[in-house]
Protein backbone atom coordinates (compact mmCIF):
# COMPACT_ATOMS: atom_id res chain seq x y z
CA UNK A 1 0.00 0.00 0.00
CA UNK A 2 1.65 3.04 -1.41
CA UNK A 3 1.54 5.85 1.78
CA UNK A 4 0.33 8.67 -0.05
CA UNK A 5 -2.05 6.96 -2.11
CA UNK A 6 -3.38 5.62 1.75
CA UNK A 7 -3.98 8.79 2.90
CA UNK A 8 -5.67 10.64 0.12
CA UNK A 9 -7.72 8.33 -0.03
CA UNK A 10 -8.10 8.32 3.72
CA UNK A 11 -8.55 12.41 3.82
CA UNK A 12 -11.47 11.67 0.89
CA UNK A 13 -13.27 9.52 3.09
CA UNK A 14 -13.59 12.10 5.77
CA UNK A 15 -13.87 14.72 3.43
CA UNK A 16 -16.94 12.78 1.20
CA UNK A 17 -19.15 11.99 4.82
CA UNK A 18 -19.29 15.51 5.63
CA UNK A 19 -20.06 16.70 1.84
CA UNK A 20 -22.74 14.06 0.80
CA UNK A 21 -24.19 14.70 4.72
CA UNK A 22 -24.34 18.16 4.02
CA UNK A 23 -25.58 18.28 0.38
CA UNK A 24 -28.61 16.34 2.19
CA UNK A 25 -29.33 18.50 4.81
CA UNK A 26 -29.37 21.25 2.61
CA UNK A 27 -31.99 19.92 0.81
CA UNK A 28 -34.31 20.29 3.56
CA UNK A 29 -33.51 24.30 4.31
CA UNK A 30 -36.87 25.80 4.19
CA UNK A 31 -38.86 22.47 4.94
CA UNK A 32 -37.88 21.78 8.35
CA UNK A 33 -40.78 20.77 10.54
CA UNK A 34 -40.36 23.79 12.76
CA UNK A 35 -38.66 26.61 12.29
CA UNK A 36 -35.98 25.83 15.19
CA UNK A 37 -35.08 22.46 13.34
CA UNK A 38 -34.75 24.23 10.12
CA UNK A 39 -31.59 26.60 11.02
CA UNK A 40 -29.89 23.56 13.05
CA UNK A 41 -30.00 21.07 10.10
CA UNK A 42 -28.42 24.18 7.87
CA UNK A 43 -26.35 25.24 10.33
CA UNK A 44 -25.10 21.93 11.15
CA UNK A 45 -25.01 21.63 7.13
CA UNK A 46 -22.89 24.67 7.09
CA UNK A 47 -20.27 23.09 9.61
CA UNK A 48 -20.04 19.89 7.68
CA UNK A 49 -19.31 21.62 4.31
CA UNK A 50 -16.85 24.00 6.12
CA UNK A 51 -15.01 21.09 7.64
CA UNK A 52 -15.23 19.06 3.69
CA UNK A 53 -13.52 21.93 2.81
CA UNK A 54 -10.69 21.36 4.95
CA UNK A 55 -10.75 17.69 4.55
CA UNK A 56 -10.92 17.81 0.57
CA UNK A 57 -8.37 20.49 0.27
CA UNK A 58 -5.57 18.59 1.93
CA UNK A 59 -6.95 15.93 0.28
CA UNK A 60 -5.78 17.81 -3.12
CA UNK A 61 -2.59 18.54 -1.72
CA UNK A 62 -1.55 15.29 -0.75
CA UNK A 63 -2.64 14.07 -4.26
CA UNK A 64 -0.50 17.15 -5.98
CA UNK A 65 -2.47 16.66 -9.29
CA UNK A 66 -3.56 19.89 -8.99
CA UNK A 67 -7.07 18.95 -8.09
CA UNK A 68 -8.73 21.48 -5.53
CA UNK A 69 -11.35 21.07 -3.09
CA UNK A 70 -13.80 21.96 -5.60
CA UNK A 71 -12.44 19.73 -8.57
CA UNK A 72 -12.37 16.41 -5.94
CA UNK A 73 -16.34 17.80 -4.64
CA UNK A 74 -17.48 18.86 -8.11
CA UNK A 75 -16.20 16.57 -11.31
CA UNK A 76 -15.67 13.24 -9.38
CA UNK A 77 -18.08 10.42 -10.03
CA UNK A 78 -20.07 8.11 -7.76
CA UNK A 79 -17.51 5.23 -8.20
CA UNK A 80 -14.56 7.89 -6.63
CA UNK A 81 -16.65 8.75 -4.03
CA UNK A 82 -15.33 7.36 -0.43
CA UNK A 83 -18.44 8.06 2.07
CA UNK A 84 -19.88 5.21 3.71
CA UNK A 85 -23.52 4.46 2.98
CA UNK A 86 -24.90 5.70 6.12
CA UNK A 87 -24.51 9.52 4.79
CA UNK A 88 -26.60 8.51 1.23
CA UNK A 89 -29.65 7.36 2.95
CA UNK A 90 -32.65 9.05 1.69
CA UNK A 91 -34.25 12.16 4.24
CA UNK A 92 -37.07 10.11 5.03
CA UNK A 93 -39.53 11.06 7.60
CA UNK A 94 -37.91 13.35 10.18
CA UNK A 95 -37.46 10.40 12.37
CA UNK A 96 -35.12 8.94 9.76
CA UNK A 97 -33.28 12.22 9.01
CA UNK A 98 -32.74 12.70 12.76
CA UNK A 99 -31.66 9.23 13.54
CA UNK A 100 -29.28 9.11 10.40
CA UNK A 101 -27.49 12.58 12.11
CA UNK A 102 -27.51 10.87 15.31
CA UNK A 103 -25.79 7.67 14.30
CA UNK A 104 -22.92 10.08 12.46
CA UNK A 105 -22.85 12.43 15.01
CA UNK A 106 -22.01 9.73 17.46
CA UNK A 107 -19.20 7.80 15.19
CA UNK A 108 -17.86 11.04 13.82
CA UNK A 109 -17.61 12.86 17.76
CA UNK A 110 -15.42 9.89 18.14
CA UNK A 111 -13.76 9.53 15.33
CA UNK A 112 -12.52 13.23 15.85
CA UNK A 113 -11.87 12.71 19.43
CA UNK A 114 -8.97 9.84 17.88
CA UNK A 115 -8.22 12.36 15.11
CA UNK A 116 -6.81 15.04 17.57
CA UNK A 117 -4.06 12.79 18.96
CA UNK A 118 -3.40 11.99 14.85
CA UNK A 119 0.42 11.58 14.05
CA UNK A 120 -0.27 13.81 10.68
CA UNK A 121 0.33 17.50 12.20
CA UNK A 122 -2.82 19.32 9.72
CA UNK A 123 -5.30 16.45 10.50
CA UNK A 124 -4.77 16.92 14.19
CA UNK A 125 -5.51 20.81 13.48
CA UNK A 126 -8.55 19.75 11.52
CA UNK A 127 -10.11 17.31 13.69
CA UNK A 128 -9.75 20.07 16.84
CA UNK A 129 -11.30 22.80 14.58
CA UNK A 130 -14.39 20.14 13.86
CA UNK A 131 -14.98 18.71 16.96
CA UNK A 132 -16.05 21.78 18.63
CA UNK A 133 -18.48 21.93 16.10
CA UNK A 134 -19.08 18.43 16.14
CA UNK A 135 -19.65 18.06 19.63
CA UNK A 136 -22.66 20.64 19.40
CA UNK A 137 -23.89 18.68 17.06
CA UNK A 138 -24.25 15.02 18.73
CA UNK A 139 -25.85 17.18 21.74
CA UNK A 140 -28.18 18.31 19.81
CA UNK A 141 -29.19 15.15 17.87
CA UNK A 142 -28.99 13.11 21.01
CA UNK A 143 -31.48 15.04 23.21
CA UNK A 144 -34.00 15.14 20.01
CA UNK A 145 -33.55 11.10 19.61
CA UNK A 146 -34.44 11.61 23.96
CA UNK A 147 -37.00 13.73 23.64
CA UNK A 148 -39.06 11.80 20.65
CA UNK A 149 -38.26 8.20 21.55
CA UNK A 150 -39.15 8.80 24.68
CA UNK A 151 -42.67 11.46 23.60
CA UNK A 152 -45.75 10.28 22.61
CA UNK A 153 -46.66 6.63 21.20
CA UNK A 154 -46.58 7.79 17.22
CA UNK A 155 -43.28 9.46 18.17
CA UNK A 156 -41.48 6.71 19.73
CA UNK A 157 -42.51 4.03 17.03
CA UNK A 158 -41.31 6.67 14.22
CA UNK A 159 -38.08 6.76 15.87
CA UNK A 160 -37.93 2.48 16.82
CA UNK A 161 -38.75 1.74 12.87
CA UNK A 162 -35.76 4.57 11.61
CA UNK A 163 -33.34 2.90 13.63
CA UNK A 164 -34.21 -0.44 13.17
CA UNK A 165 -33.94 0.36 9.12
CA UNK A 166 -30.71 2.32 9.34
CA UNK A 167 -29.06 0.31 11.89
CA UNK A 168 -27.45 -2.23 9.19
CA UNK A 169 -25.64 1.26 8.17
CA UNK A 170 -24.18 2.23 10.82
CA UNK A 171 -21.66 0.01 11.03
CA UNK A 172 -19.48 0.14 8.24
CA UNK A 173 -16.91 2.81 9.36
CA UNK A 174 -15.52 0.28 12.32
CA UNK A 175 -15.14 -2.24 9.28
CA UNK A 176 -11.42 -1.11 8.22
CA UNK A 177 -9.80 -2.20 4.85
CA UNK A 178 -5.80 -1.98 4.04
CA UNK A 179 -6.67 1.74 4.04
CA UNK A 180 -7.63 2.28 7.21
CA UNK A 181 -5.36 -0.64 8.60
CA UNK A 182 -2.60 1.21 6.42
CA UNK A 183 -3.75 4.86 8.93
CA UNK A 184 -3.82 3.06 12.06
CA UNK A 185 -0.31 1.51 11.55
CA UNK A 186 1.14 5.05 10.76
CA UNK A 187 -0.49 6.66 13.79
CA UNK A 188 -2.60 8.70 11.47
CA UNK A 189 -6.16 6.90 12.84
CA UNK A 190 -7.56 5.45 15.89
CA UNK A 191 -8.39 1.87 16.06
CA UNK A 192 -11.47 0.56 15.02
CA UNK A 193 -12.26 -1.33 18.37
CA UNK A 194 -11.56 1.62 20.62
CA UNK A 195 -13.80 3.92 18.07
CA UNK A 196 -16.41 0.96 17.86
CA UNK A 197 -16.74 0.43 21.66
CA UNK A 198 -17.11 4.03 22.22
CA UNK A 199 -19.86 4.39 19.45
CA UNK A 200 -21.88 1.57 20.74
CA UNK A 201 -21.63 2.94 24.52
CA UNK A 202 -22.75 6.66 23.71
CA UNK A 203 -25.45 4.80 21.71
CA UNK A 204 -27.03 2.37 24.28
CA UNK A 205 -26.93 4.89 26.44
CA UNK A 206 -28.93 7.75 24.88
CA UNK A 207 -31.09 4.97 22.96
CA UNK A 208 -31.95 3.49 27.02
CA UNK A 209 -32.66 7.30 28.12
CA UNK A 210 -35.02 7.11 25.04
CA UNK A 211 -36.84 4.13 25.39
CA UNK A 212 -35.60 2.60 22.35
CA UNK A 213 -34.72 -0.95 21.95
CA UNK A 214 -30.61 -1.36 20.66
CA UNK A 215 -31.12 -3.24 17.31
CA UNK A 216 -28.65 -6.54 17.91
CA UNK A 217 -24.96 -5.80 17.53
CA UNK A 218 -23.87 -9.18 15.96
CA UNK A 219 -26.67 -7.63 13.10
CA UNK A 220 -25.63 -7.44 9.24
CA UNK A 221 -23.55 -4.54 8.38
CA UNK A 222 -24.03 -2.80 4.52
CA UNK A 223 -20.34 -1.99 3.53
CA UNK A 224 -18.89 -0.74 0.29
CA UNK A 225 -18.90 2.90 0.32
CA UNK A 226 -15.55 3.39 1.55
CA UNK A 227 -14.66 1.64 -1.70
CA UNK A 228 -16.81 3.08 -3.64
CA UNK A 229 -19.69 0.92 -4.00
CA UNK A 230 -22.71 2.99 -3.20
CA UNK A 231 -26.22 2.97 -3.52
CA UNK A 232 -28.10 4.30 -6.39
CA UNK A 233 -28.80 7.35 -4.33
CA UNK A 234 -25.46 8.61 -4.58
CA UNK A 235 -25.75 9.26 -8.24
CA UNK A 236 -28.87 11.26 -7.59
CA UNK A 237 -27.41 13.10 -4.89
CA UNK A 238 -24.24 13.49 -7.04
CA UNK A 239 -26.74 14.70 -10.00
CA UNK A 240 -28.18 17.60 -8.25
CA UNK A 241 -24.89 18.69 -6.63
CA UNK A 242 -22.91 18.97 -9.39
CA UNK A 243 -24.88 20.14 -12.45
CA UNK A 244 -23.47 23.25 -12.45
CA UNK A 245 -20.15 22.22 -12.69
CA UNK A 246 -21.16 19.45 -15.50
CA UNK A 247 -23.10 21.51 -17.45
CA UNK A 248 -20.60 24.95 -17.52
CA UNK A 249 -17.67 23.76 -17.01
CA UNK A 250 -14.97 25.99 -15.22
CA UNK A 251 -18.11 28.29 -14.09
CA UNK A 252 -17.49 30.82 -10.91
CA UNK A 253 -18.62 33.33 -9.56
CA UNK B 1 3.28 53.67 1.82
CA UNK B 2 6.15 50.50 2.19
CA UNK B 3 5.54 47.83 4.89
CA UNK B 4 8.98 49.09 6.38
CA UNK B 5 7.44 52.08 7.03
CA UNK B 6 4.44 51.23 8.94
CA UNK B 7 4.91 49.71 12.49
CA UNK B 8 3.32 46.76 13.57
CA UNK B 9 0.99 48.39 16.31
CA UNK B 10 0.06 50.77 13.84
CA UNK B 11 -1.46 47.33 11.92
CA UNK B 12 -3.28 46.66 14.69
CA UNK B 13 -4.79 49.42 15.42
CA UNK B 14 -6.06 50.00 11.90
CA UNK B 15 -7.43 46.77 12.45
CA UNK B 16 -9.34 47.38 15.38
CA UNK B 17 -11.36 49.60 12.86
CA UNK B 18 -12.75 46.74 11.19
CA UNK B 19 -16.20 45.70 11.79
CA UNK B 20 -17.30 41.75 11.88
CA UNK B 21 -19.68 41.92 8.82
CA UNK B 22 -22.64 40.60 10.67
CA UNK B 23 -21.43 42.37 13.88
CA UNK B 24 -21.15 45.51 12.95
CA UNK B 25 -20.44 47.05 16.82
CA UNK B 26 -17.52 44.42 16.99
CA UNK B 27 -14.27 44.41 15.29
CA UNK B 28 -12.13 41.70 13.72
CA UNK B 29 -9.56 42.18 16.62
CA UNK B 30 -11.97 42.56 19.45
CA UNK B 31 -13.62 39.17 17.73
CA UNK B 32 -10.08 37.42 18.39
CA UNK B 33 -9.63 36.10 14.81
CA UNK B 34 -7.15 38.25 13.80
CA UNK B 35 -3.96 36.22 15.02
CA UNK B 36 -1.01 37.98 13.84
CA UNK B 37 0.70 40.54 11.64
CA UNK B 38 4.00 40.38 10.36
CA UNK B 39 5.94 42.96 8.27
CA UNK B 40 7.97 40.67 5.77
CA UNK B 41 9.93 42.90 3.59
CA UNK B 42 7.68 45.06 1.33
CA UNK B 43 4.90 42.98 2.45
CA UNK B 44 2.12 42.97 5.32
CA UNK B 45 0.97 39.33 6.32
CA UNK B 46 -2.56 39.15 8.19
CA UNK B 47 -3.42 35.74 9.72
CA UNK B 48 -6.89 35.45 10.41
CA UNK B 49 -8.76 32.14 11.43
CA UNK B 50 -12.07 31.47 11.53
CA UNK B 51 -14.52 31.07 14.08
CA UNK B 52 -16.49 28.42 12.71
CA UNK B 53 -14.96 26.16 9.43
CA UNK B 54 -17.96 26.30 7.55
CA UNK B 55 -18.37 30.60 8.11
CA UNK B 56 -19.44 32.27 5.35
CA UNK B 57 -18.15 35.91 6.09
CA UNK B 58 -14.59 34.52 6.08
CA UNK B 59 -14.16 35.47 2.83
CA UNK B 60 -15.66 38.81 3.39
CA UNK B 61 -13.45 39.36 6.43
CA UNK B 62 -10.15 38.75 4.66
CA UNK B 63 -11.39 41.29 2.20
CA UNK B 64 -12.21 44.00 4.56
CA UNK B 65 -9.07 43.69 5.99
CA UNK B 66 -7.04 43.87 3.04
CA UNK B 67 -9.27 47.15 2.22
CA UNK B 68 -8.99 48.80 5.07
CA UNK B 69 -5.13 48.48 4.78
CA UNK B 70 -5.80 49.48 1.10
CA UNK B 71 -7.01 52.65 2.32
CA UNK B 72 -4.03 53.30 4.66
CA UNK B 73 -2.16 52.88 1.73
CA UNK B 74 -0.55 49.93 2.78
CA UNK B 75 -0.70 46.56 0.96
CA UNK B 76 -1.75 42.94 2.84
CA UNK B 77 -1.77 39.47 2.13
CA UNK B 78 -3.88 37.48 4.13
CA UNK B 79 -3.15 33.78 5.21
CA UNK B 80 -5.52 31.33 7.13
CA UNK B 81 -4.71 29.52 10.34
CA UNK B 82 -6.55 26.81 11.73
CA UNK B 83 -4.70 26.12 14.53
CA UNK B 84 -4.99 26.53 17.42
CA UNK B 85 -8.87 26.61 16.92
CA UNK B 86 -10.65 30.21 17.16
CA UNK B 87 -12.07 30.41 20.93
CA UNK B 88 -14.84 32.67 21.96
CA UNK B 89 -12.13 33.34 25.20
CA UNK B 90 -10.27 35.14 22.61
CA UNK B 91 -13.27 37.44 22.25
CA UNK B 92 -12.00 41.15 24.01
CA UNK B 93 -14.29 42.37 27.20
CA UNK B 94 -14.52 45.54 24.59
CA UNK B 95 -15.74 43.29 22.58
CA UNK B 96 -18.29 41.22 24.59
CA UNK B 97 -20.03 44.27 26.20
CA UNK B 98 -19.96 46.10 22.67
CA UNK B 99 -22.26 42.88 22.10
CA UNK B 100 -24.26 42.96 25.23
CA UNK B 101 -24.90 46.46 24.13
CA UNK B 102 -26.11 45.43 20.57
CA UNK B 103 -29.05 42.98 22.06
CA UNK B 104 -26.54 39.88 22.07
CA UNK B 105 -25.61 38.04 25.37
CA UNK B 106 -22.05 37.65 25.41
CA UNK B 107 -20.23 33.85 25.74
CA UNK B 108 -20.53 33.46 29.56
CA UNK B 109 -18.93 30.43 30.00
CA UNK B 110 -14.98 29.76 29.82
CA UNK B 111 -14.13 27.66 26.99
CA UNK B 112 -13.49 24.05 27.64
CA UNK B 113 -10.52 22.19 26.21
CA UNK B 114 -10.56 19.52 23.92
CA UNK B 115 -9.73 16.80 26.65
CA UNK B 116 -13.09 18.31 28.26
CA UNK B 117 -15.13 18.12 25.49
CA UNK B 118 -16.62 14.84 26.40
CA UNK B 119 -18.92 16.16 29.55
CA UNK B 120 -20.46 17.66 26.73
CA UNK B 121 -22.10 15.56 24.45
CA UNK B 122 -24.66 14.52 26.95
CA UNK B 123 -27.33 16.59 27.94
CA UNK B 124 -26.23 19.38 30.12
CA UNK B 125 -28.51 22.39 31.63
CA UNK B 126 -27.84 25.31 29.66
CA UNK B 127 -25.86 27.84 30.85
CA UNK B 128 -26.93 30.60 32.54
CA UNK B 129 -27.26 33.45 29.84
CA UNK B 130 -28.19 36.32 31.17
CA UNK B 131 -30.76 38.99 29.25
CA UNK B 132 -28.62 41.75 27.64
CA UNK B 133 -32.38 43.74 27.66
CA UNK B 134 -32.90 43.90 30.86
CA UNK B 135 -30.20 42.00 32.80
CA UNK B 136 -32.46 39.31 34.30
CA UNK B 137 -30.92 35.77 34.67
CA UNK B 138 -34.43 34.17 34.25
CA UNK B 139 -33.84 33.36 30.73
CA UNK B 140 -34.85 30.05 28.38
CA UNK B 141 -33.17 28.57 25.27
CA UNK B 142 -35.32 28.37 22.69
CA UNK B 143 -33.22 27.07 19.54
CA UNK B 144 -29.66 25.49 19.61
CA UNK B 145 -29.08 27.30 16.61
CA UNK B 146 -29.82 31.19 15.84
CA UNK B 147 -29.17 33.50 12.88
CA UNK B 148 -25.65 32.67 12.55
CA UNK B 149 -23.29 29.78 13.26
CA UNK B 150 -22.35 31.37 16.21
CA UNK B 151 -25.25 31.94 18.38
CA UNK B 152 -27.83 30.21 19.63
CA UNK B 153 -31.74 31.73 20.71
CA UNK B 154 -32.86 32.39 23.87
CA UNK B 155 -35.58 34.28 25.73
CA UNK B 156 -35.86 36.04 29.04
CA UNK B 157 -38.50 34.86 30.73
CA UNK B 158 -39.09 38.20 33.03
CA UNK B 159 -38.75 41.29 30.20
CA UNK B 160 -40.16 38.49 27.50
CA UNK B 161 -38.07 39.40 24.88
CA UNK B 162 -36.18 36.81 22.84
CA UNK B 163 -32.31 37.53 21.88
CA UNK B 164 -29.24 36.16 20.84
CA UNK B 165 -26.54 34.69 22.75
CA UNK B 166 -23.08 34.12 21.69
CA UNK B 167 -22.56 30.39 21.57
CA UNK B 168 -19.57 29.30 24.15
CA UNK B 169 -17.02 27.72 21.73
Amino acid sequence: MDAKFAKFDYLLRQGDNALILSQQLCQLVGKGPALEEDMALSNVALDLLGQTRMWLSYAGEIENQGRDEDRLAFLRDAGDYRNCILVEQPNGSYADTLMRQFLFDSWHYFLMDGLTRSSDERIRDIAAKSIKEVTYHLRRSGDLVVRLGDGTDISHAKMQTALDELWMYSGEAFIYDEIDNAMVEQGVAPAAELLRKQFLDHVAEVLQDATLSMPPLEAWMQRGGKQGRHSERLGYILAEMQFLQRAYPGATW
Amino acid sequence: MTAQEVSVDQVWSWLGDVPDPEIPVISVVDLGIVRDVRMLDDECIVTITPTYSGCPAMGVIADAVKDALHAHGLEARIETRLSPAWTTDWMSASGKAALKGYGIAPPVQQAIDISGLHAGIRRRAAPDVTCPHCGSPHTQLTSEFGSTPCKALYKCLDCREPFDYFKCH
